[in-house]
């Protein structure tokens, strides 16, 4: 018996709570499809042909896509295109490769002991436990400060002079992507029982072997949990790759932001659809391979 | 084969650091010699180095002190996949992403051998562990008797020189263990491998060894055959450890032969009985009778050692009666065995009741204090 | 070699940690050092950082200043206590409303069948994964003098014949505290999750079976036993809100400066880097210790790694 199982006031205040989560995302579809080119007023879908009535007077769009006109838009927008390729290349990267490292972080701090492990472990709680502006200044600080250096150590001229740009916001984001790797892989690796490395070994496996036998398909499932919220994190990261992003190196989330300082347009909402579109398949793709393995 | 024994540990120290950070010695100067085709077993209270003792012999650990010696060879840092000897793990450790064909493949892989051997062996590995047509299911898919079994025919299948067993019973449960326990032992003598057998649970190792280890804070208490260890302990803690029994104390006045005589004042009686281990007069000694080889009687009895005393409770089991006895001030218990079919309440001994106990000079052990 | 190795375990962790010692040194406690070094200096006519040991940047944030008008060679002017004082305020409002939101959805969750409980947690996963920029544009379209909570309210008053004058919502510090809310709201549902799934039925049977009834089984059971993952979600969320600008920056305009906003102009617009890295510095100190009180109160919970 559980007192607030069937509790009409939970229930109430959960379906509050989801309506406040989604009301936002519902508007934000809705007003893609928006005929006003202001998108200040939701005047109606766009048709194909034909006219509009017009409420307040603003400029009302006609388009060949129909409805999805704006998507046609984005489609054709080269820059957006461009903050797309550079969004999934940096999460891409990142993700591989603070994978690898904070596996072998996670690998390390659970199974060995030495000198370092406490300052390691330590070390890698910071990222969480101070804003990310703080790291973010401190990137820049440090790229604008090494890049200075270089370049006039060097006598770098023009485009050969180091600057900020795809490589520092990788290298940046591989920075923040790997103490959540670690904490994760090594969450799941708390229930790992050493008598399975021992069984193989035991069984004529040597250590290289028994890691790629038995050790990494069993923890695979937490790596790809904390592959998955590597490649989130940075999908999503806006802080770092602000501060640490150059000339061609904009990602989506600066893209948008830039836009909302300038001008809203029916295109940052056709965007917005495109992306959550992606992030509820993706979830439920994951959902569904979950759900699987466990049966 | 080059040497007499399988496995030899030759003064073997094994320390580790607590977690304070001091040293302890998990296994402190252990010495054995296990015989080939032999089912040894280490027997022995959680802590007492048995399992420490048998991932040395493994190879998950390297001994501190001393060497662990595999027909002959001494071992020093092999590590574990150089080792011709096998583990049967006490989870199982099977490999839960890999089938039960793969799991019991797994070590013929590593030895490179080809796919059609490979397909032999396992088959012929599954048969004799009875799991024929189980091939292709996952671990998880089986029951915990099941998995037992592809753990051993995982780690027999390489035919290793040693079988290692680590509790690999006790997760199962009371009447499957005792049929495993028969099936191993049947299993040891038709292969002839040398089985070492670490386990907690007394009646196991008297059941299955050839020869048992009593250890007790990384020593060893004592080694011998099953009846050795239970009729002739060498000393208090093995009586104590397998079996039960009553404990006296006293000391020597006498020996002659095996034979020695003993003060015991607390019943200001002289006992007479077998001295196992290296007792001389003047010796302190723990005086050591096993419940089911007292007789009670409802007169005294004539021979050695008769003394009265009061039934305190008794319980009735089944195939035997426990009777608790004060025994002149002293808790004394008798397994007494339930040879008739009766009803009678007058058959079994009431709280109260007046007996006499009987005490035979070749049940009373004279045990040095260990 | 590999023999060597093979039996050297400490070598081996060291090894396997390397790369991310190298990552954490070279990306986040030298530019830490570097941000404290800079703080220290002072800015060049053209934006440079001109190194030297000048405490000026930490004076100006205290208040004081040697640019005063009227001619004072020292006054006094609380903009920046006041910039700070204000974030601080901001996280400790949104921490709280986000703990009264998440935590009934949290529990509805986890008290809900099984079977539904992955679709309840879908639906929360999927706001946290739209993106952070699109969420705060999201609020911008339903609280804009034209947007949609307007015009629902502009229908009720019509319908129920009352003049109606659409409501200034944007760029006001409502906005950003509403902004705030929504965006952090998703990583304290989670980790409450978490810590109230652990609970095993039994004890709210043993509960009841005591004499409890349903307020106190929530205060004396459910509340403490769910704590960790209320210390983790507070982690998460006040953190990032001390140090985030976009949502005061696009819901507040320029009316609601939090330190992040301070920050980010010292770096971008106002080019002052010294002064950027002494607030900068100043907010890491001033989570630092607002964390470390907490934690030490109430513990650090693994529910910190499930958002």
């Amino acid at each position: 018996m559980n007192p607030f199982r069937r509790s009409p006031f939970v229930l109430f205040a959960a379906m509050l709570v989801y309506v406040f989560l989604y009301l936002p995302i519902f508007v934000l579809v809705l007003y893609s499809f928006n005929a006003s080119r202001t998108n200040v007023v939701f005047t109606g879908f766009i048709s194909q042909t034909g006219s509009q009535v017009v409420m307040d007077g603003s400029n009302v769009v006609q388009s060949p896509c129909g409805a999805f006109h704006w998507y046609c838009e984005l489609s054709k927008n080269k820059d957006v295109t461009n903050a797309a390729k550079n969004t999934l290349t940096i999460a891409v990267v990142a993700t591989i490769i603070s994978t690898i490292v904070g596996t072998m972080a996670a690998l390390a701090l659970q199974r060995y002991n030495f000198k370092l492990r406490p300052f390691s472990q330590l070390s890698l709680y910071i990222p969480i436990v101070i804003p990310e502006i703080v790291m973010g200044i401190g990137i820049l600080t440090l790229f604008s400060q090494l890049f200075g250096w270089i370049n006039n150590a060097l006598n770098l001229e023009g485009a050969s002079r180091l600057t900020l740009g795809l490589g520092t916001v990788i290298v940046s984001h591989i920075a923040f992507m790997i103490p959540f790797v670690t904490l994760v892989v090594q969450a799941r690796l708390q229930g790992f029982d050493k008598a399975y490395e021992e069984a193989a070994m035991d069984l004529g496996a040597n250590e290289w072997t028994t890691f790629q036998r038995v050790t990494f398909p069993m923890i695979l499932p937490g790596v790809l949990s904390g592959a998955l919220l590597a490649f989130t994190l940075s999908l999503d990261d806006f802080v770092i790759t602000f501060f640490t992003n150059g000339p061609g190196s904009t990602t989506l989330p600066i893209y948008v932001y830039g836009l909302l300082r300038r001008i809203i347009t029916p295109q940052v909402n056709a965007l917005s659809t495109v992306w959550i579109a992606l992030v509820f398949f993706t979830v439920l793709l994951l959902q569904w391979i979950q759900n699987r393995e466990q049966k | 084969m080059a040497s007499e024994f399988a496995v030899e540990l030759r003064d073997v120290v094994k320390k580790f650091i607590t977690p304070e950070g001091s040293e302890m010695a998990a296994v402190d100067h252990v010495t054995m010699q296990i015989r080939n085709g032999e089912f040894f077993s280490m027997l022995g209270s959680s802590g007492c180095g048995k399992t420490t003792s048998l991932r040395m012999i493994a190879g998950f650990e390297w001994p501190t002190e001393g060497d662990v010696y595999i027909e002959g060879k001494p071992m020093g840092h092999l590590p574990p996949f150089q080792r011709n000897v096998n583990t049967v793990f006490q989870s199982y450790a099977l490999f839960q992403h890999m089938t039960v064909f793969q799991n019991v493949a797994f070590g013929l892989e590593m030895e490179g051998a080809s796919k059609d051997e490979i397909a032999r062996r396992v088959g012929r590995s599954l048969e004799m562990v009875q799991l024929t047509g189980m091939d292709r299911r996952r671990p998880r898919q089986l029951s915990g008797g099941q998995q037992q079994r592809v753990a051993l025919a995982r780690a027999l299948v390489k035919t290793p020189d040693v079988l290692l067993l680590d509790e690999p019973l006790g997760a199962l449960d009371l009447k499957l263990r005792k049929e495993m326990q028969l099936e191993l032992k049947a299993l040891q003598q038709q292969l002839g491998i040398t089985f070492i057998y670490v386990t907690h649970d007394q009646e196991e190792a008297l059941t299955m060894s050839d020869r048992i280890a009593v250890m007790s804070k990384g020593k060893i208490m004592q080694m011998g055959t099953s009846v050795e260890v239970y009729e002739r302990p060498a000393n208090r803690f093995v009586a104590e450890f397998i079996g039960e029994s009553n404990f006296l104390e006293g000391k020597v006045k006498s020996v002659k032969g095996d034979q020695a005589v003993v003060d015991v004042p607390a019943w200001g009686e002289e006992l007479i009985g077998i001295a196992t281990g290296k007792v001389k007069a003047g010796d302190d000694v723990s005086v050591s009778i096993r419940p089911e080889k007292v007789r009670l009687t409802d007169k005294q009895g004539i021979k050695e050692n008769s003394l009265e005393a009061v039934v305190t409770t008794s319980t009735y089991i089944g195939s035997d009666t426990h009777v608790y006895l004060d025994v002149r001030g002293q808790r004394f218990k008798v397994w007494e065995q339930n040879r008739i079919s009766t009803l009678d309440p007058r058959a079994y001994y009431a709280n109260g009741q007046k007996v006499w106990v009987t005490l035979l000079s070749e049940n009373t052990l004279i045990l040095p204090k260990a | 070699m590999l023999k060597r190795l093979r039996e050297n375990k400490s070598a081996q962790g060291t090894l396997l940690i390397s790369p991310t010692l190298i990552v954490m040194i070279g990306l986040l406690i030298i530019p830490l050092i570097l941000t404290l070094i800079v703080s220290f200096g002072q800015r060049s006519p053209d934006g440079n950082v001109i190194y030297s040991f000048s405490l000026d940047n930490y004076i100006r944030l205290a208040g004081f200043s040697t640019d005063c008008t009227g001619g004072a060679s020292f006054c006094f002017n609380p903009l920046y206590a006041q910039i700070l004082w204000r974030s601080l305020a901001l996280a400790f409002n949104t921490t709280v409303l986000v703990i009264a939101l998440a935590y009934p959805l949290a529990y509805f969750i986890a008290r809900a069948h099984p079977k539904r409980r992955t679709t309840f947690l879908f639906l929360v996963l999927i706001p946290l994964w739209t993106n952070f920029v699109i969420r705060v544009y999201a609020w911008m379209m339903l609280l804009r003098k034209e947007g949609v909570i307007n015009i629902i309210l502009g229908w009720i008053m019509g319908l129920l014949r009352i003049p109606f004058t659409p409501l200034e919502m944007l760029y006001t510090p409502g906005a950003v505290l509403v902004g705030m809310v929504y965006e952090f709201l998703p990583f304290m549902i989670l980790p409450i999750y978490t810590s109230l799934e652990k609970i095993d039925n039994s004890l709210y049977e043993a509960a009841a079976d005591l004499g409890a009834n349903s307020i106190r089984t929530l205060l004396r059971v459910t509340l403490p036993l769910s704590m960790p993952g209320v210390v983790a979600g507070t982690i998460l969320v006040f953190i990032p809100v001390m140090g985030t600008f976009i949502v005061s920056d696009i819901l507040g305009g320029r009316q609601v400066i939090l330190v992040g906003n301070l920050i980010q102009r010292q770096f971008l617009d106002a080019r002052d880097p010294t002064f950027g890295s002494a607030a900068s510095l100043i907010l890491m100190v001033l989570t630092l210790i607002v964390t470390y009180f907490y934690t030490r109160k109430f513990g650090f919970g693994e529910e910190i790694v499930v958002a």
